[in-house]
């Protein structure tokens, strides 16, 4: 109900709409892995997803950012339900990726930022961290589909807290695998390559 | 107070749309097979306009609130539209959120308080002088023009020409102090009439295309056949107006090659960013852009053509 608000939220600041390129909604369990320049990412993310899904669909957060406060732990727990984890892991013994492991194996979906961070360059898209690779190799069964979030960094630029509206869309692609035997860094560069082709040419726009 | 003639011109238009959808359901029950996409997109337009008909219907229930608030909206989706579509950086957001936080309320505003002289000079002389001053004071000079350029136009064509539509209200015609609605109406109903006459037209008749490098689908058959209907149509309309029927005749036909030209420069705007849509609010339509742009042509004129012909 709360993020059914959060999504109408969204909405309006950004008309958010979710293109379906090559896949489409499934009940099937899947990690979604997008790119990731603004903490409204999130937020736009699970609100292109139908109800049920978002009901069953959980994204990882930096506990360093989202654990921070009671109102960041309230937004990203609370109404997203995001698992929250450690990026840099001090602690050997909290094992971020069995954590999502579990989550998996309790059935529900994953939303990925394999980045790692936002992305504050001129790149359109940076080097993919290797969680995502860490959790295809675990459970290569789940479904691993490529989103590419249009404009949202335009609609809340680094360092800013109030959000222009813009026109926002997600675009989904179709779904990878990890193939047998395929090397990590193969595989990362093929998974964000695949990511990078949704990403729309527009005129004016950085190569 | 309900006006009889807005609820006459309601009843004609929920006519018009049954008609249209009437006929759409027996042309798709002809073809057989699939329906082809152009009538797939007929279907999605008609529907459309029975949402935004209902829309207007619910603003003017509402009266000068309400259709000032309906308007104030149509702005805010054409400017998140055009601003999406223009290029910005990292160092416009100041400006950017000033426009949607600033710009915007405060011309509704001077529109609801109707306070006519600074609302005429408010974007023009302030906003183009300021903004660009913030724009500067942060320092980057990257496609500078280019950029307080699209800033320029985005609050003109999306703010300040869409609310001389309201603005009309504010206007004091002798023997129409309450009805000022019903100019409101008349500008809708003709211009809007218009783009949906001219693609009628065009789709019926049209053979030669009239600028074939900015929009495609306009044609000389469309415009012609489509502003002459639009036109009788406004002199129909006289009655609920302070026009005599030549005079809405006239004016019907000068806001509806308006109506034109704006179509003209949104497509130029858009084949220029090298997209076909504003946006995807309306379904068949496009984005709000797509369907306004007639009107924010048209607007500012009509409004100072009544105020100076017909305002004491």
């Amino acid at each position: 109900m709360s993020s059914a608000a959060l999504s109408a939220l969204a909405w309006i600041i950004t008309g958010i709409t979710p293109v379906w390129s090559g896949v489409e909604p499934s009940d099937r369990q899947r990690i979604y892995f997008a790119n990731h320049s603004s903490h409204g990412d999130l937020i736009l993310l699970n609100a292109c997803l139908p109800a049920r899904q978002r009901a069953r669909t959980r994204a990882v957060a930096a506990a360093d950012y989202w654990g921070k406060s009671r109102l960041r732990r309230f937004i990203a727990e609370d109404l997203l339900s995001s698992v929250l984890i450690e990026r840099e892991a001090t602690d050997p013994a909290a094992k971020p990726l069995d954590r999502l492991v579990e989550v998996l194996d309790a059935g529900d979906s994953l939303i990925l930022f394999p980045e790692g961070t936002r992305n504050m360059t001129d790149e359109p898209l940076l080097r993919f961290r290797s969680g995502l690779y860490n959790l295809a190799l675990a459970r290569p069964d789940v479904e691993l589909v490529p989103c590419w979030l249009e404009n949202i960094s335009r609609v809340l630029p680094k360092g800013h807290f109030l959000p222009v509206p813009l026109l926002c869309r997600a675009i989904f692609g179709p779904p990878i695998s990890l193939q047998p035997g395929e090397e990590r860094l193969d595989f990362l560069e093929r998974a964000r390559a695949a990511l990078l082709s949704l990403r729309p040419q527009r005129r004016g726009d950085p190569r | 107070m309900i006006m009889r003639e807005a609820v006459m011109l309601f009843l004609f238009l929920g006519g018009v749309l049954a008609i249209a959808s009437l006929i759409a359901w027996a042309l798709a029950a002809r073809s057989s097979g699939a329906p082809s996409p152009t009538l797939v997109n007929l279907r999605q337009r008609i529907n459309a306009w029975w949402v935004m008909v209902a829309v207007i219907g619910l603003a003017f229930l509402f009266g000068h609130g309400g259709t000032t608030v309906l308007f104030a909206l149509i702005s805010f989706a054409a400017l998140r539209e055009f601003v999406t579509l223009s290029h910005t950086r990292r160092s416009d957001h100041y400006v950017l959120l000033a426009m949607f936080l600033v710009v915007l309320p405060v011309q509704y505003w001077l529109v609801w308080t109707a306070w006519y002289g600074l609302f005429t000079i408010f974007i023009p002389v302030y906003c183009f002088l300021l903004m660009p001053a913030v724009t500067a004071l942060q320092g980057d000079t990257e496609r500078f023009l280019e950029r307080v350029s699209a800033q320029q136009w985005a609050v003109m064509l999306a703010v300040y020409c869409v609310s001389h539509v309201p603005a009309l209200m504010t206007l004091n015609v002798p023997g129409f102090e309450d009805r000022m609605l019903l100019l409101v109406a008349f500008l809708i109903v003709t211009v809007q009439g218009s783009d949906v006459l001219q693609y009628v037209f065009g789709k019926l008749f049209g053979r030669h295309r009239l600028a074939p490098s900015v929009s495609p689908s306009k044609t000389w058959e469309g415009l012609i056949g489509g502003v002459a209907a639009a036109s009788l149509l406004g002199a129909a309309l006289s009655f609920m107006t302070p026009f005599s029927p030549l005079q809405a005749a006239a004016i019907a036909l000068m806001i509806c090659l308006l109506g034109f030209l704006g179509g003209l420069v949104a497509s130029a705007i858009k084949r220029d960013q090298g997209v076909k849509d504003w946006g995807h609010l309306i379904e068949g339509h496009g984005g709000m852009l797509d369907r306004a742009d007639s009107l924010v042509f048209a607007a500012p004129i009509y409004f100072h053509i009544v105020r100076y012909y017909w305002t004491v």
